[in-house]
C-alpha cells in the first residue's frame, strides 16, 4: 500500500503531497510526544498525531516515515508545509479523531 | 557587580497544583528566611498574584520580577518575565484570549484562588489554568517579546511538559532568552546531551509548589543592581552580566 492508495481508502486531504506519496507504507505509529516518536517510530510508518509544530517534519524525515496524518482537521502553517515539501514528507489531513484514524489505518493495513 | 540569589520559578496557591500555604505573603517570608534576594511567582497561565507579591517583597527587601508559566500548544511549559504593570496586564489579556476556556474541576485539579496579604480568599478563577494556549512555542515567544518580556523554556529536561520531551529537539527558530534546567537534573550531563544549550544562560529554580521547597534550587545572577534592564542582560549573558554556574 502506498500513500496515494491510502489517501483514497481513508479519504484523506492532501495538505502536502507533491512528492513522497508513492512510498510503500510499512505500518502506523500514534503519538503526540515528539521525543517518543524519535525513539520508537519505524521507517516507512504513517504517523498519526495532532502536533503540527515544524519539528514534526524534521522527525518524520529523520525516521524516514511514509507520511504524517494530522487529525481533527488541524492544518499546519505554510512554513511547516514548505519544510515538508523540501523534506519530501507528505502531510495528510482528516477530520476524524486519532482513535478513529488509527482504527481505520489498522484495519486497512491488516486486511 | 554583585551576585544575587534568585528563585525564578515558584507557584502560588493560584496554580491548581500550588499548596494552600503558598500565599504571596508566605512566599516572600520564606524567601527572606532562605536568603533569596530575587523571586518570581510563575503561576500557570495566570499572573493574578504578581502585583501583591511585588508589594510585599518591596517591604521586605526582596526584588520581585513579574512572571508566568505559559503552556504552549505543544504543552511545553515556558517561563516569561515582565517589568511593568502595563506589560503584565497586556500579557494577561493576551493569555486569556488564547486560552481555551474550560471550567476548572476543583475535585480533580484543585483550587485556583486569589488571596490578599492576610491570606483571605478574594476570588476563585473558574476556568482551568491547565490547558495549552492556542499558540505554538515560537508564537508564544513572539507574544512575550512584543510585550517587552523575556522567554525562558522551563525545566527542558523534564519528561512532563519539558521542551525536549514534547518537541524532540530544540527548534532552530525559537527565540529563547535563557533556558531552565530542573533542579533534579545535573546541568553538565544535560549540556553534554544537548550541546546547543551552551548558547544560553541556564537558570535553576525550585519550581516550588510547597513552602519548604522554595530555594531548593537557585540561580546566582551577576548584575550591577536589581533592575529589569540588568536582569535582561544577566539572563541573556550580555555585557558581563550572567547567570553564574552553580
Amino acid at each position: 500500500m502506498t500513500g496515494r492508495q491510502l489517501i483514497e481508502k481513508m479519504d484523506l486531504k492532501v495538505l502536502q503531497g507533491s512528492s513522497g506519496l508513492d512510498r510503500e507504507i510499512a505500518g502506523g505509529y500514534v503519538s503526540d510526544l515528539l521525543s517518543d516518536v524519535m525513539g520508537h517510530a519505524q521507517e516507512g510508518e504513517v504517523w498519526i498525531t495532532l502536533q503540527s509544530h515544524i519539528n514534526v517534519v524534521a522527525i518524520a524525515s529523520l525516521k524516514e516515515l511514509a507520511a504524517i496524518v494530522l487529525v481533527k482537521g488541524i492544518e499546519p502553517t505554510p512554513e511547516v508545509l514548505a519544510r515538508a515539501e523540501e523534506e519530501e514528507i507528505p502531510i495528510l489531513g482528516t477530520r476524524l479523531s486519532t482513535f478513529e484514524t488509527a482504527g481505520k489505518l489498522f484495519n486497512i493495513l491488516s486486511a | 557587580m554583585k551576585s544575587y540569589r534568585a528563585d525564578l520559578h515558584i507557584h502560588s496557591v493560584l496554580s491548581p497544583c500550588g499548596d494552600l500555604d503558598m500565599s504571596p505573603g508566605n512566599i516572600v517570608d520564606r524567601a527572606v528566611q532562605k536568603g533569596i534576594e530575587i523571586i518570581a511567582v510563575t503561576d500557570h497561565n495566570h499572573t493574578g498574584h504578581a502585583k501583591l507579591t511585588r508589594k510585599l517583597g518591596e517591604a521586605k527587601g526582596i526584588w520581585v520580577v513579574y512572571g508566568v508559566e505559559l503552556t504552549t500548544k505543544e504543552e511545553v511549559h515556558c517561563l516569561a518575565f515582565f517589568d511593568t504593570d502595563e506589560q503584565l496586564d497586556q500579557l494577561q489579556e493576551a493569555v486569556n484570549s488564547h486560552l481555551p476556556m474550560i471550567n476548572n474541576d476543583i475535585a480533580i485539579f484543585g483550587h485556583q484562588v486569589l488571596v490578599d496579604e492576610e491570606e483571605k480568599i478574594l476570588s476563585e478563577i473558574t476556568h482551568s489554568l491547565y490547558p495549552g494556549l492556542n499558540l505554538d512555542i515560537s508564537e508564544a515567544a513572539q507574544m512575550v517579546h512584543q510585550l517587552g518580556g523575556m522567554f525562558v523554556p522551563a525545566h527542558v529536561d523534564r519528561q512532563m511538559n519539558g521542551l525536549y520531551a514534547q518537541l524532540g529537539f530544540f527548534p532552530e527558530e525559537l527565540e529563547a532568552d535563557a533556558v531552565e534546567i530542573s533542579w533534579r537534573t545535573d546541568t553538565r550531563s544535560m549540556m553534554g546531551r544537548h550541546p546547543e544549550l551552551s548558547r544560553y544562560q541556564i537558570i535553576r529554580s525550585s519550581d516550588a509548589h510547597f513552602i519548604e521547597d522554595i530555594g531548593r534550587a537557585e540561580s546566582k545572577l551577576l548584575m550591577n543592581a536589581c533592575s529589569f534592564v540588568e536582569f535582561r542582560m544577566a539572563l541573556r549573558g550580555e555585557q558581563g552580566r550572567k547567570v553564574m554556574e552553580s
